[in-house]
């Protein structure tokens, strides 16, 4: 390059620290707006994904985010109650595919999700190393959450225990390692899933220990014909293997066994419409679809975001009214540069190309700092539905 | 015979605030060295622009190496500026953020026919042979002395093989022995180019190293003796 344009660069190359401060300071203008709209319309295109290949969600009357959030995302915090038989029941009336999933639970801070094997089937989960889970006890991983973990087949995984200090709550329970699933790039990835029993054991609702006619008899603190009742002193499995598999059994009420959501796949349009509108004229449980209340959540998230715009059109402007101070005081200092070039014949264009130049070349480099901010920024933060969770 | 590097005749220009430069006739004669002196004010540093082609006079006529330069465009007269005439100003006046070689290869930037980029380098190389810089080619102006600054400015002056050099008190920020061997270098390279040399100058000890000398106080050519 030569001219005025090769001296436009030679100059910022020759002042490094102000011209990086520059670029860094429009780079980031540039780049906040850019990574907000590039990072909703990613949580956007994610959220419907999800939503749209899960055509319907049974779940506990109220909030219809936390259904879905709990269902689809395994958010736990409000993950509401839906008993099994609900689920035996739907899946008796309606033509299709009916899912159940308990989401409660957690194993070192991971969503530990308990469902059936028709879970893995309509999702299109298949394992990448080992098997789905066929026993209680095992658990397979998430894609992401077997890397973050360093767990592979045959390793133990520990579920979290909910309360230290109340002994009348379970212990963590450890799980075997079956398999990890292939990457989906779902919220899938992030958790880990068992069955249905390994997920009431952990809740507490059914254990495994020794036979009370094989224990020590200070052990037993009565009994009838129908059953013996135990000191809690005998301690429960804390694992569940092929061998005591047989011990567990549950003491409620089987009909309170919990569920946080039941997933539906109709064999129809028909059987949506039908089954739905029943569930909900009867009203103990509400049938949601998904895609509609993703859509109301969304449309939460782009008036942030035109709000964010607002704010970035604010930024933007301040940033321009400094940079043009910023060059207007350079101009000043510059002045003696200018007249000399001038005075040793330089055409009056050149002395503006020259600030041009300059100028031209910080916008491009803070378009390409922006770029550059922006790729990484979404490829750092990759599924961000895992902040739903 | 090649025509003289410079001829003025009938000079007139004045400023708004009362100042007024009047010369009648000035040929400089080819390789000839030229002080300019005279009282601080008086318009020397006026004249050098004028013949420069920097400011335009309201009469006369400004000839330089047979070329009417005050009829010219203002980007003619540039043009012919960065073409045939090397400047040397008392500061100086370097580029901080070009480092010498760069420094003396910036008339070619401004050349409206630049030379190929290998034949400026080989020019840019030969000149600052000759002026001893060819170790200092790679540092910014604020890493050199003066005196080397001083010979950069002078290389940035004769970088396009111009006919006349003119210089604006180029040694008034030298100490004497600085001063007098600067002069000697401007005029030995000038005379190297086949260059005509004219210099403002307030220091009248260096005036020995000219041809001529002539004092605007009057504003009248006076030759010396």
């Amino acid at each position: 390059m030569r001219g005025a344009w090769g001296l436009a660069w030679l100059r910022l190359q020759r002042h490094p620290v102000p011209s990086a401060i520059l670029v860094l300071c429009l780079g980031l203008t540039i780049a906040l707006p850019w990574a907000g709209r590039a990072l909703v319309a990613d949580y956007r295109t994610q959220l419907l994904a999800r939503a749209e290949a899960t055509p319907l969600v049974l779940g506990e009357r109220g909030d219809r985010f936390d259904v879905v959030l709990a269902a689809l995302y395994f958010r736990t915090g409000r993950a509401g109650f839906v008993p099994f038989p609900e689920a035996e029941r739907l899946a008796a009336e309606a033509p299709g595919v009916v899912v159940p999933v308990s989401a409660r639970a957690t194993a070192q801070g991971a969503p530990l999700v308990g469902t059936t094997p028709e879970y893995f089937e309509q999702r299109g989960l298949v394992a990448a190393t080992g098997d789905l889970p066929v026993y209680a006890g095992e658990v397979v991983l998430g894609h992401a959450l077997a890397a973050e973990l360093g767990l592979t087949v045959g390793d133990a995984l520990f579920s979290d225990v909910r309360e230290l200090y109340d002994l009348a709550v379970p212990p963590a329970l450890k799980l075997r390692v079956c398999g990890v699933l292939a990457a989906s790039g779902t919220a899938d990835d992030g958790a880990a899933f068992v069955d249905l029993t390994s997920c009431w054991v952990l809740e507490g609702f059914a254990h495994g220990h020794d036979d009370p006619s094989e224990v020590d008899q200070a052990y037993v603190l009565g009994g009838d014909e129908d059953g013996v009742v135990v000191s809690g002193a005998l301690l429960s499995y804390q694992e569940i293997t092929p061998e005591n598999l047989p011990s567990f059994h549950d003491h409620g009420d089987p009909e309170r066994l919990p569920l946080t959501a039941l997933l539906y796949w109709p064999a129809s349009d028909k059987d949506a419409t039908l089954v739905r509108t029943r569930v909900n004229q009867r009203g103990s449980y509400q049938m949601l679809r998904p895609v509609e209340v993703v859509d109301e959540l969304l449309a939460y998230v782009l008036r942030v975001r035109q709000l964010m715009d607002g704010l970035s059109l604010v930024l933007g402007a301040v940033t321009i009214a400094l940079g043009t101070m910023v060059y207007a005081l350079s101009s000043r200092l510059r002045a003696a540069e200018f007249r000399t070039l001038r005075r040793m014949g330089c055409p009056r264009a050149f002395v503006a190309r020259l600030v041009l130049g300059e100028i031209l070349a910080v916008v491009l480099l803070a378009l390409a700092f922006a770029a550059l901010a922006t790729f990484l920024v979404r490829t750092a933060l990759g599924d961000l539905t895992v902040w739903l969770q | 015979m090649s025509a003289a590097p410079l001829r003025l005749e009938g000079l007139r220009f004045s400023h708004g605030d009362g100042f007024q430069l009047a010369l009648d006739q000035l040929e400089v004669a080819p390789r000839e060295r030229i002080a300019l002196i005279g009282p601080s004010g008086c318009g020397k540093t006026t004249l050098l622009h004028l013949i420069a082609g920097i400011l335009v006079p309201e009469a006369g006529q400004i000839e330089v190496l047979g070329q009417r330069i005050d009829g010219l465009s203002d980007a003619a007269r540039r043009a012919f500026r960065v073409r045939h005439i090397g400047l040397v100003f008392q500061e100086f006046e370097l580029l901080d953020y070009l480092t010498a070689a760069e420094n003396l290869a910036l008339p070619f930037r401004l050349h409206p026919d630049p030379l190929p980029r290998a034949e400026a380098e080989a020019r840019v190389q030969q000149l600052a042979e000759r002026l001893g810089l060819q170790d200092l080619l790679q540092r910014r102006p604020a890493r050199l002395s003066q005196g080397e600054r001083q010979r950069v400015a002078l290389g940035r002056a004769l970088v396009t093989s111009p006919g006349l050099v003119l210089g604006d008190e180029p040694t008034g920020n030298l100490d004497p022995d600085n001063a007098r061997r600067s002069l000697d270098l401007l005029h030995e390279q000038a005379a190297a180019e086949d260059a005509a040399v004219l210099v403002v100058t307030h220091d009248h000890s260096l005036l020995d190293r000219f041809d001529r000398v002539i004092t605007l106080a009057e504003l009248r050519p006076e030759v010396s003796a």
